[in-house]
Parts: C-alpha cells; sequence; structure tokens
C-alpha cells in the first residue's frame, strides 16, 4: 500500500513540476468549452440571400420585403441576371436565389397561379432542406395574405380540412443548443484530456528508459498500474467539476438531475478511458506511436457518439459498432442525467455496460503490461 | 547537398522501419473515411417515436399509418396515458410523442380542424426541430390528397433546384471536412513529433553540430511528411470519388496543387509547434487538444459558421481548415477554376508564410 502511495506522489509531482503542460491540462480544455459550446450550432440564420426580379410590379416588391422583414433571410444583393447570380453562388457570396420571372403579377392574376425559381446552394444539404422550409413558408403565408387581399369572399368555398401541429419542445423549450452541445463537449474533453495523458505515460517511460529501473524495484504489477492511474482519475473529476461550474454560472445549462449521480457514473467512465490510454501504452513503442493511435480511436470516439450528430440516423452496422463507443455512454449519460433528470433506473444499461467495459479495459491493462523486456 | 539528401533518406528510413506508425499513417485515413462517409449524417431516419392516442379512430389510424410509412420514423410503442411521456423521455430511446387529441375525426368533420399535439425530447435542438418539420410534412401532406378536390386560387409555388448537390447527399458535406482534418492533424501532429523528439532524445544535438545547416534539418524532417501526406491526400480523393460517387467538377490538377499548399500549411504549423514545444508530450498535447476541435467545429465541418455568434465566426477566419474546406467544396463540387478562389488560396499562402516565418524567428540554434 506504501509503494501506491509512493508512486502517486511521484506521478502528482512530475505531472506539477512539467510547465509546459499544466495550462494545457487545465485551462485549454475549459477555454474550449467556453469557445467551442458557442460554435456548435445547428441552427440556421443569416441565410445569404439574393434575389433577381424580372417583374418590378407591386407584388414581386412586396414578395421581397417579406424576405427582408424575416430574420432567417439577410438579403445581400439584387441581380440583374441569373449569369451575375451565378457567378456570386459559384463564389461563395450567396446561398439561396429567389428569380421572379417577367410578367410575374399580370399571369399571376390571370391564371390565378404562378411559379417562382429558387436556387439553393445543397453541398450541406440538412442546411439547404432548412432553407427551402423557410421560403417555402414565407411563400406560403404570402399566398394566404394574397387570396384575402384578392378575393371578396373566401368563405364561399369548400372548406379544406386543416391539422394544425403544435410543437412542444421539452427540457428545451426555446432550442438552445449550448444546452445540448456542453454537457457533451465536457463529455470529450474530460475524455481527451485523460486519454491522451493515460496513453502517453508508461511508453514515455519505456522510450527515456526509466520503466527499465521501475522494473527492477519490488513493486507489483498492479500496484504500478493502480499508482499510475490514480492521478489521472483525479484530474478528469477536477475537469468535470470545473467543467460543471462552467455549465452552471456561464452557460446557465439547467441541471435538473442528481450530482451524485453525474460524479459516481464518471468516476466508473473515467477508468474506461484510462484503461485503454493504458493498453495503448503497453503495446507501443514510442510516444508517437501511442497518440497516433490514441487519435485514430479518439476521432472515431468523437464523430460516432451522437455529440454531433444523431446515433438513429446512422445505418445499422455503424450502430453496432457505436455499442463498443464509451464516449456515447457518457455523453447519453450525462445529457439524460443533466438535462432531463433521469435516474439511476434510467441509466441502468448504460451503467452496466460502462463497469463491463472498465473491468475489461482495465483488465487487458494490467495482463499487457509486462515487466520483463 | 549530398548530405542533405543522405539526411532524407534517414528520415525515410526512419518513417518506414516503424511499421506500427506506418501502417496508421494509411490504414487511419481510410478507415476513418470511410466510416465516416457512410455512418455520419445530420439527416434523421427511423427515429424512435411513441403514439398517445386519445380518440383511436379511421383518420387517427391513417395519419399513424402515413407516418409509420415513412423512412425517418418508427413507432417504437403505443402509450396509454400524458403520465409515460415522461417515463419513456427519461429512458431516452423515444425522441418523440404524437399526442393525438379526443374525438379527432369527429372534429374534423364538424369544424374542419383538428389538433395534433408533437411532442419532442428537445434536448437535441436540431432533431427535435427535424422531426416537427417532418411530421408537419407528412401531415400537410395527408391533407392535401384529402383536398384534392379544392382547388386553392392565387397560388404561388418555388420551383426548387437545389443545386451542386442535387440529392442532398450528406456525404458531399462530409468528405471534404473528413479529408481536411486527417490531412491537417498528421502533418502537423507528425512533424511537431518527429523534431521535439530529437530534442528529447537529445540528438538535436548532434543534429545541429553535423555540418548540415539548421534548416536543412527542418526541410529534411519535413519533406518525408510531404511525400507521405500527399499519398494519403490521392488515397482519399480516390476513395470519395470511386466509393462516394464524389464529383469532381473542377480540375483535378488544381485540387492537387492546393492540396499540396494545405499539406504546407499544416506542415508550417508542425514546425511552429515544434518550436514551442520541447517534449514530444506538449507537443502532441497542443497538436491535438489545440487542433482537434477547432478544426471539427469552426471550420463549418459540421457546423455552418453563418450561424456562429458574430466573435466565433471572426475566429474562425484563423483556422486554416476553414479555407481550405472551402477550396475543396469549391473545386469538386461546383467547379469552379481559381478566379473563384484566389483569395483562399491566397490566405492559405500567407498563413504558411506567417507560420514558418514566426517559426525562424522562434527557432534556436543553440541548446540550454
Amino acid at each position: 500500500m506504501k509503494t501506491i502511495g509512493y508512486i502517486i506522489q511521484k506521478e502528482f509531482k512530475q505531472i506539477f513540476r512539467n510547465k509546459g503542460m499544466l495550462p494545457i491540462i487545465f485551462i485549454l480544455p475549459l477555454v474550449q468549452l467556453l469557445i467551442l459550446a458557442n460554435a456548435a450550432t445547428f441552427e440556421i440564420k443569416n441565410i445569404k440571400f439574393a434575389y433577381i426580379d424580372n417583374d418590378h410590379s407591386t407584388t414581386s416588391r412586396e414578395l421581397i420585403e417579406k424576405f427582408d422583414a424575416s430574420t432567417f433571410f439577410n438579403v445581400l444583393a439584387n441581380y440583374s441576371s441569373v449569369k451575375q447570380s451565378n457567378s456570386a453562388m459559384l463564389n461563395g457570396d450567396v446561398d439561396v436565389v429567389l428569380e421572379i420571372p417577367s410578367y410575374f403579377e399580370r399571369d399571376l392574376l390571370k391564371k390565378k397561379h404562378n411559379n417562382l425559381g429558387l436556387t439553393i446552394n445543397a453541398i450541406d444539404g440538412a442546411t439547404a432542406g432548412v432553407e427551402s422550409v423557410y421560403v417555402n413558408q414565407i411563400i406560403q403565408s404570402f399566398n394566404k395574405n394574397l387570396r384575402i387581399e384578392l378575393m371578396a369572399a373566401p368563405d364561399e368555398l369548400a372548406k379544406p380540412i386543416n391539422i394544425t401541429s403544435i410543437p412542444s419542445f421539452w427540457y428545451n423549450e426555446t432550442l438552445n443548443y449550448k444546452t445540448f452541445m456542453v454537457p457533451g463537449i465536457l463529455v470529450l474533453l474530460v475524455t481527451m484530456i485523460t486519454l491522451f495523458l493515460s496513453g502517453m505515460n508508461i511508453v514515455r517511460e519505456k522510450e527515456i528508459g526509466t520503466l527499465e529501473q521501475i522494473n527492477v524495484t519490488p513493486i507489483k504489477k498492479s500496484e504500478f498500474i493502480i499508482g499510475k492511474l490514480f492521478p489521472f482519475w483525479v484530474i478528469g473529476m477536477g475537469l468535470l467539476t470545473i467543467g460543471l461550474i462552467i455549465a452552471k454560472l456561464i452557460f446557465d445549462i439547467p441541471i435538473v438531475g442528481s450530482l451524485a449521480l453525474m460524479y459516481a457514473y464518471t468516476s466508473i467512465y473515467i477508468f474506461v478511458v484510462l484503461g485503454i490510454g493504458l493498453f495503448i501504452s503497453n503495446y507501443t513503442d514510442t510516444q508517437q506511436q501511442a497518440m497516433f493511435i490514441a487519435w485514430f480511436f479518439m476521432v472515431i470516439f468523437i464523430l460516432m457518439s451522437g455529440l454531433f450528430t444523431p446515433i438513429e440516423s446512422m445505418p445499422q452496422w455503424a450502430q453496432i459498432i457505436t455499442e463498443f463507443n464509451p464516449i456515447k455512454y457518457f455523453v447519453e449519460v450525462m445529457r439524460m442525467v443533466m438535462l432531463k433528470g433521469s435516474s439511476f433506473k434510467d441509466i441502468l444499461p448504460q451503467f452496466l455496460k460502462t463497469v463491463l467495459y472498465a473491468m475489461v479495459m482495465n483488465a487487458l491493462a494490467v495482463w499487457s503490461y509486462k515487466k520483463t523486456n | 547537398m549530398k548530405r542533405f539528401r543522405g539526411f532524407i533518406i534517414k528520415e525515410f528510413y526512419h518513417i518506414f522501419r516503424d511499421k506500427r506508425s506506418l501502417f496508421i499513417l494509411f490504414g487511419m485515413p481510410i478507415a476513418q473515411i470511410l466510416l465516416f462517409g457512410f455512418a455520419i449524417t445530420n439527416e434523421i431516419n427511423n427515429v424512435d417515436i411513441a403514439v398517445l392516442d386519445h380518440s383511436k379512430d379511421a383518420t387517427s389510424e391513417e395519419i399513424i399509418n402515413k407516418i409509420s410509412a415513412s423512412s425517418y420514423f418508427s413507432i417504437d410503442q403505443f402509450i396509454e396515458r400524458e403520465f409515460d411521456i415522461e417515463t419513456v423521455f427519461k429512458q431516452g430511446k423515444i425522441k418523440a410523442v404524437l399526442n393525438i387529441e379526443k374525438d379527432f375525426s369527429k372534429k374534423l368533420i364538424k369544424e374542419s380542424k383538428a389538433e395534433l399535439l408533437i411532442i419532442t425530447d428537445a434536448t437535441d435542438p436540431n432533431t427535435a426541430n427535424t422531426i416537427y418539420n417532418y411530421v408537419t410534412a407528412i401531415l400537410q401532406n395527408y391533407q392535401q390528397s384529402k383536398n384534392r378536390n379544392i382547388t386553392t386560387p392565387y397560388q404561388i409555388t418555388p420551383q426548387t433546384r437545389m443545386v451542386y448537390n442535387p440529392e442532398l447527399k450528406s456525404v458531399f458535406m462530409f468528405v471534404p471536412g473528413v479529408m481536411t482534418i486527417i490531412l491537417m492533424l498528421v502533418s502537423a501532429m507528425m512533424t511537431s513529433i518527429s523534431i521535439t523528439r530529437e530534442k528529447e532524445l537529445g540528438t538535436m544535438e548532434i543534429l545541429l553540430v553535423s555540418p548540415l545547416k539548421p534548416f536543412q534539418v527542418i526541410v529534411g524532417k519535413v519533406v518525408p511528411y510531404i511525400f507521405l501526406s500527399v499519398i494519403n491526400a490521392i488515397v482519399i480523393v480516390v476513395l470519395s470519388i470511386f466509393i462516394f460517387k464524389m464529383p469532381v467538377e473542377g480540375s483535378l490538377f488544381l485540387l492537387g496543387l492546393e492540396s499540396v499548399l494545405f499539406i504546407i500549411t499544416a506542415l508550417a504549423l508542425g514546425i511552429l509547434i515544434s518550436t514551442i514545444a520541447t517534449t514530444q508530450q506538449t507537443a502532441m498535447m497542443i497538436s491535438l487538444m489545440g487542433l482537434m476541435l477547432p478544426v471539427i467545429l469552426l471550420s463549418g465541418f459540421i457546423f455552418p459558421i453563418a450561424s456562429m455568434p458574430l466573435i466565433l465566426q471572426i475566429i474562425s477566419n484563423i483556422v486554416p481548415a476553414k479555407w481550405f474546406i472551402i477550396i475543396i467544396k469549391g473545386i469538386m463540387l461546383k467547379g469552379v477554376g481559381l478566379q473563384f478562389i484566389w483569395k483562399e488560396t491566397l490566405i492559405l499562402l500567407g498563413m504558411t508564410v506567417f507560420f514558418i516565418g514566426l517559426s525562424v524567428k522562434k527557432y534556436k540554434i543553440r541548446l540550454e
């Protein structure tokens, strides 16, 4: 027991002595939380909008005014030809172009219906879909006004059925993205720091040659591993605490669920990450290799965690892969407990899988650590 | 010159001898681009929803059938009480509950209107909003089919044309992003590590007292990585063309040149990091922590930059990845030539010069 104490002491000293690393461990993640939580939004506003008005009538002007008044659209330019608008779109100056044909008003009054040309830059397909919905909404409300204006008594018509759908957004009524992203990014930062630090740790001793010195001491394998893991576990928990404080004080994220549950889950989760880190460390010879592998898994873990894009939309085989992604469980648990106040019973499946994962990874880490060269 | 060549050959040997790193260096981009190209999408499909049907009549059944027939939703369960909504949300699987009011059909016949409540789990605001929009669209469709013989006059219909990506494939959005991440991190991280490694192991001292000039040492370190990154870029482009059917509307040659430029920018950044960091650990943490999230989040790879707060839009300008993503999308999808992307190219060029200049200034020939 005493030996573990010394190892832990040594590790802490080494961490706090390295002045270059301290800000990277403690400051960088928090700055990132502050900045990036603001960046991660799918909300679509300030759409770069331009129009070509070939009609120059009252109706066409009224229609353009509607777009001008909408908060979603930024009416940037008025082009005189399709050629101009195409070139602007190639240049990336505009994303949505509305083309009003010649004799638009006249034909509308005569034929009682008319078409408009709408061109959308669809490279980002999801955004393009939303942009098209917004344009349609504006045009539909314009249609409605038009009918009221131009038709004497709309009641004479046969009444069409009308189903109104009323949205009710639970847990996040204003659809605030920060509420969604802050717990997720916090998870990422805790994971990245603990994984990278533990992944580099033993391999660094190997590379510099100090591991050999430790190997000839009477310290036991498990003591050594625990001594190595513990300081990073403390750092991870510390980051979680600071992150939660920032979430509450700066982002005003509602913390509905039980803090104790979050801490209990995190304390086990960090062991999973540390286990993975040590395992990588044991199987590599240089820090470069270790980092490379850690990075490889990190990018996959991040992008397949459901943090940025929904897991349910992935193909079946990809969803099966995400089952092996510890970050996925952590993101789910944090969001469920923090925002919805889920209880231990609700997160039991994630909890059990994480415990299992932690046991397997740490067993592998201890087993793969060889004291002999 | 001969000495210099010898040095570069030594560097190549170093890299090719380390089979594990080499395997990751080439295997990783392929694995990632395949995984992400197929798996990442911000569309929704097969979202699990629950139904709380208070009226249980012909119309409500028709609507439920319409919704379950769409590929966006799969109806996971029917619940009976309002109270259960909270329970299913807390379990986390169900993302939305369709609440159909009592006497739905009757109201629709008598008053010609009825209401349907769409309750979504908005902890994910994007999915929540998308679900709402899709359900509404399905309902409107249903309405239209019911109202077919009633014509509405004075109707303006927009004829929408989705340019550059008519099928709205999200792969077109993500492949350029993944390519950028891979090139950025591989180039910046590998160079910064390989230079600090010499420092940490003490072999930098030997190189500095050798007749090679300091800048030759650095260039010698970088050349093999340019070579490897170019191969990576080629592999990624080939995969995206043949597997994801990404078009290359513009000039392949220009795409190649721009990629090389971006690789050099990333390498210059790596050199800069190595002049700051003294240990491999620091170098790696800076390149990983400092580059990974900004490259993913502030480059327009996943999240649209135009929607960010103004201050972040300004910050995003110093992320080289942002400009490269604009360039790749321009060349591959829009088919533009240099006259449309000269500004982005100049910015990358400027950044490269800046990074190199700063590194030269910071580079210490003497050891402490």
